[in-house]
């Protein structure tokens, strides 16, 4: 349900960068960390509603989710982490530190030049 | 022809922004502020009321309520003598950190020595959004089912504390599908250093060690 604000706020982001551009936006690349808890379908969805009419409408999205990292107490790696399973691959501990998960971020925007 | 065009902007950086001034706010008033997250129904506005009556002589507290719609929640918690803030959400499943930034102006901060939010009712998307609170509190009750760890990591991974509400079901007719011990284990495994308390806000079982906590939560704080 969070995916309607977080589709505005990523075409107010789109929009923004198309003003600066000649050219007409076809396709933008996110990411984001598992606890953004973004479900594809609803996000497109709900970008697909809130760009009818603008110059972004028919914008295809490409979202890349990104695993949550931890770090291990006991061998110091840095891994991705399974919440199901949560464990160490390296020395099987079980003691570990999340680190800040991925925030959600527009990494690229294809754009249509004449 | 085509072209891409690298951009590496953060879409919720409006919410962040809002979220780390009102961390500043509060450490700047040395206020603790705890951000409730759990399931509808698992008990939230019952366990803030009774914490709030039975810590009146020791601590001010102050509450801002996040609902879809009504006020309902705040005018209990009014009913107590504290003050709240109501915000509707009108539909959205969080709270977003400008909301808080906005109740917080509201709220008479020099007067109150703990803030407890208290989230739109749902276990996944709260947890998505920062708040710029002290620490998030988790509420889980017991029909809800002992597995809700496993299913919802997320907020359990996260969170300071988590309440066990609704103990007081475990005992009535077995009904309640529900391990303590389990679910406990769970959430260990997630997060090494959350404080678990066992509580029903009905009969005041577990309660003690809830305040505990909340007062030493404080005492740190200030001091």
């Amino acid at each position: 349900m969070h995916e309607t604000m977080i589709a505005q706020s990523l075409l107010a982001a789109i929009s923004e960068e198309t003003a600066k551009q000649n050219a007409k936006p076809v396709s933008a690349k996110i990411s984001c960390g598992m606890l953004n808890a973004v479900n594809d379908e609803i996000l497109c969805f709900a970008f697909e509603a809130a760009a009818k009419d603008t110059l972004c409408e028919g914008v295809r999205l490409e979202i890349e989710h990104k695993e949550i990292q931890a770090r291990c107490k006991n061998c110091k790696q840095n891994f991705d982490i399974k919440l199901s399973n949560p464990k160490c691959p390296v020395c099987s501990g079980d003691d570990f530190e999340l680190l800040p998960d991925a925030p959600l971020l527009l990494e690229e925007i294809e754009f249509e030049t004449d | 022809m085509r072209t891409k065009k690298s951009i590496g902007k953060k879409i919720l950086s409006a919410n962040e922004e809002y979220a780390l001034k009102n961390k500043q706010l509060l450490a700047e008033h040395k206020k603790l502020c705890l951000n409730m997250i759990s399931s509808p129904g698992s008990g939230k506005t019952t366990i803030l009321s009774r914490t709030i009556s039975e810590l009146k002589d020791r601590i001010r507290i102050g509450v801002i309520e996040g609902d879809i719609q009504t006020d309902l929640d705040a005018e209990k918690i009014r009913a107590t003598g504290a003050p709240a803030i109501q915000i509707n959400t009108n539909g959205a499943c969080h709270l977003s950190a400008a909301q808080i930034s906005s109740a917080l102006k509201q709220l008479p901060l020099d007067d109150l020595d703990l803030i407890f939010i208290e989230n739109v009712g749902n276990l996944v998307c709260p947890s998505a959004f920062e708040l710029g609170e002290t620490g998030k509190v988790a509420v889980l009750s017991v029909p809800e089912g002992d597995d809700k760890p496993i299913k919802y990591p997320a907020i359990f991974a996260r969170a300071k504390a988590l309440l066990i509400n609704k103990i007081d079901m475990l005992q009535t007719g077995g009904q309640a599908d529900f391990d303590i011990e389990r679910a406990k284990r769970d959430v260990r495994k997630l997060n090494k250093t959350i404080e678990i308390f066992p509580i029903s806000a009905k009969t005041g079982e577990g309660m003690q060690s809830w305040y505990n906590w909340l007062l030493k939560s404080v005492k740190n704080l200030q001091s």
